[in-house]
């Protein structure tokens, strides 16, 4: 059967030509092939770790930006609460103190008053004094022009002296 | 020639044909008939049987020149160069020179019949037909399988080219044809097979197996010049892959895996003593793997080219018996012929396939180190 027995030529040639292929496929074609495959494939696989990596990293900061602005708002809102409480408390202390010091005036003015009455009185008191002795002097002026009557005045002052 | 004739003309050639030894069974049926003109019929099918084999064996066996056509008795064909060295010579020629001197060159001529059927003899002194001592013509096959071989060589070597170019860059045209391939050889035969730690020392040399064998096996089916000889349909072509796969095997093979062969894990004691039963199997299938290898693409390639001869001188021999039959016939052989086409567009692949992956599989077996229980 020549189909089963194919002769040493072919056995001889092909053994030949296909460690060539072999070798020249090993050497020239399959390590760049394969190298390139390879590379290519580690940089898809780095590109997809990192947009991986990337989306990670914005999800988180997206978080912490939503941290950060809650957190705002909380700080924002006990500011203003603060606020509140400190507006409240100087307007009732100015009030206490509006309070406070009114009283005081009228109180000095009170003071004030009544010594500026005491004193216009202790004045009008002078005053009349001075004007008693004044016209006093006058009329004793007056009624001890003659001497007959200063005489008379002298002994009873005299008189009334001796009395005591 | 009447109807009835043509149709039992017609059914013995089909029986004759298909089933071989159908005549008997024939030869009761019709009683009628005369004996004589029974067996000239008999005799002239037989023997167009038997041209349609010859026919057919010259298509998928190897000759010493490319016959590309015959008008008449005139046949263009395309001589090779014959090389033998015989009786302390070296002796070349080209093949026409036994077309110019009536078949016989220095005493050297083809041998028509007998074990040396198609291959180069000369006769020896006492008139026997000896073989010269070495005859390493470039015959068809070889030619072809040159050619073939330069254009897997250009084609891979040019897509290495494209490759360092068009470094970290997506693939583009030829290259995205051939990288699913590439990568399918690389990750689920070669990784698959081997494992991890290994694969890559062998993985060169499984691509280059796979697309030696698939591109082989695709310019076989082109019946053209120079493809008109299917490489991988010559067992002396698979012969040598799967000798080189036994050779990577057994050059490879670690302590585990000849343990595996010799004193196989979990045999009782019983089946190594006194007959070590389990290692002659194991020895005995060291050989076979390759065997079947070599068979098996072989067989699968040698039954497409047959096939299709078959049906397409199914047309020639109905045309014989008339023109009109022939023509009738052409139609269901040609479709047939396509189908069976596409079908071995489709072995081819599988083919490739699958002696790689068996081989990636035995180197696989062969470095596999033993999983710690």
């Amino acid at each position: 059967m020549p189909l089963i027995n194919p002769g040493f030529g072919i056995f001889f040639w092909m053994t030949i030509i296909f460690l060539l292929v072999v070798f020249i496929l090993g050497r020239y074609a399959w390590p760049p092939i394969l190298k390139g495959l390879k590379e290519r494939e580690e940089s898809i696989q780095e590109s997809l770790d990192a947009a991986k990596e990337a989306q990670e990293q914005m999800k988180k900061l997206k978080a912490d930006n939503e941290k950060l602005l809650h957190e705002a708002k909380q700080e924002r809102d006990a500011i203003l609460l603060e606020a509140r409480k400190i507006k409240e408390k100087i307007i009732e202390d100015a009030r206490v103190k509006a309070l406070k010091e009114a009283d005081s005036i009228v109180e000095s003015a009170r003071e004030q008053i009544s010594n500026e009455k005491r004193a216009a009185l202790v004045e009008i008191k002078n005053l009349i004094a001075e004007y008693s002795i004044e016209i006093a002097e006058k009329v004793l002026q007056e009624e001890l022009k003659e001497k007959g009557r200063q005489q008379e005045y002298v002994s009873r002052l005299l008189e009334e002296i001796n009395l005591n | 020639m009447t109807n009835q004739n043509l149709v039992n003309k017609i059914i013995t050639f089909l029986l004759v044909f298909f089933v071989g030894f159908g005549t008997p069974l024939l030869a009761q049926q019709d009683s009628t008939r005369n004996e004589t003109d029974f067996q000239k019929e008999q005799e002239a099918a037989q023997k167009e049987g038997f041209e349609l084999g010859k026919l057919i064996i010259e298509h998928i066996t190897d000759s010493y020149e490319y016959h590309i056509f015959s008008v008449g008795s005139h046949h263009l064909t395309v001589p090779l160069p014959v090389i033998l060295y015989d009786q302390g010579h070296w002796i070349t020629f080209w093949s026409s020179e036994f077309h110019h001197r009536n078949g016989i060159y220095k005493g050297y001529y083809v041998a028509e019949k007998g074990n040396n059927q198609g291959k180069i003899v000369r006769k020896d002194a006492e008139g026997n037909v000896v073989k010269p001592q070495l005859d390493i013509s470039i015959t068809r096959t070889v030619g072809t399988l040159i050619l073939n071989s330069i254009v897997v060589v250009l084609i891979f070597v040019s897509l290495a080219k494209v490759y360092r170019r068009r470094k970290g860059v997506a693939p583009k045209g030829f290259q995205s044809l051939m990288e699913p391939l590439i990568v399918f050889i690389r990750d689920d035969v070669a990784r698959a097979s081997i494992g991890e730690k290994h694969y890559e020392r062998f993985t060169p040399f499984l691509l280059t197996l796979f697309f030696f064998i698939f591109l082989n096996n695709l310019l076989g089916i082109i019946p053209f010049f120079p493809w008109s000889v299917g490489v991988t349909a010559n067992i002396a072509v698979t012969g040598v892959m799967a000798l080189i796969v036994f050779i990577i095997t057994t050059v490879n093979g670690n302590k585990h895996y000849w343990t595996d062969i010799f004193n196989t894990p979990g045999v009782p004691w019983w089946l190594k003593f006194p007959i070590p039963l389990m290692p002659v199997v194991e020895v005995m299938g060291l050989f076979i793997k390759p065997i079947v290898l070599m068979i098996r693409l072989f067989a699968n390639m040698i039954a497409g080219h047959t096939a299709i001869m078959g049906f397409v001188a199914l047309i020639f021999i109905f045309a014989k018996f008339s023109v009109g039959l022939g023509y009738g016939v052409s139609v269901v052989s040609v479709l047939f012929s396509i189908f069976l086409d596409l079908l071995e567009v489709l072995v081819a692949l599988i083919q490739a396939y699958v002696f790689t992956i068996l081989s990636a599989l035995y180197f696989g077996m062969a470095v596999e180190t033993p999983k710690n229980h």
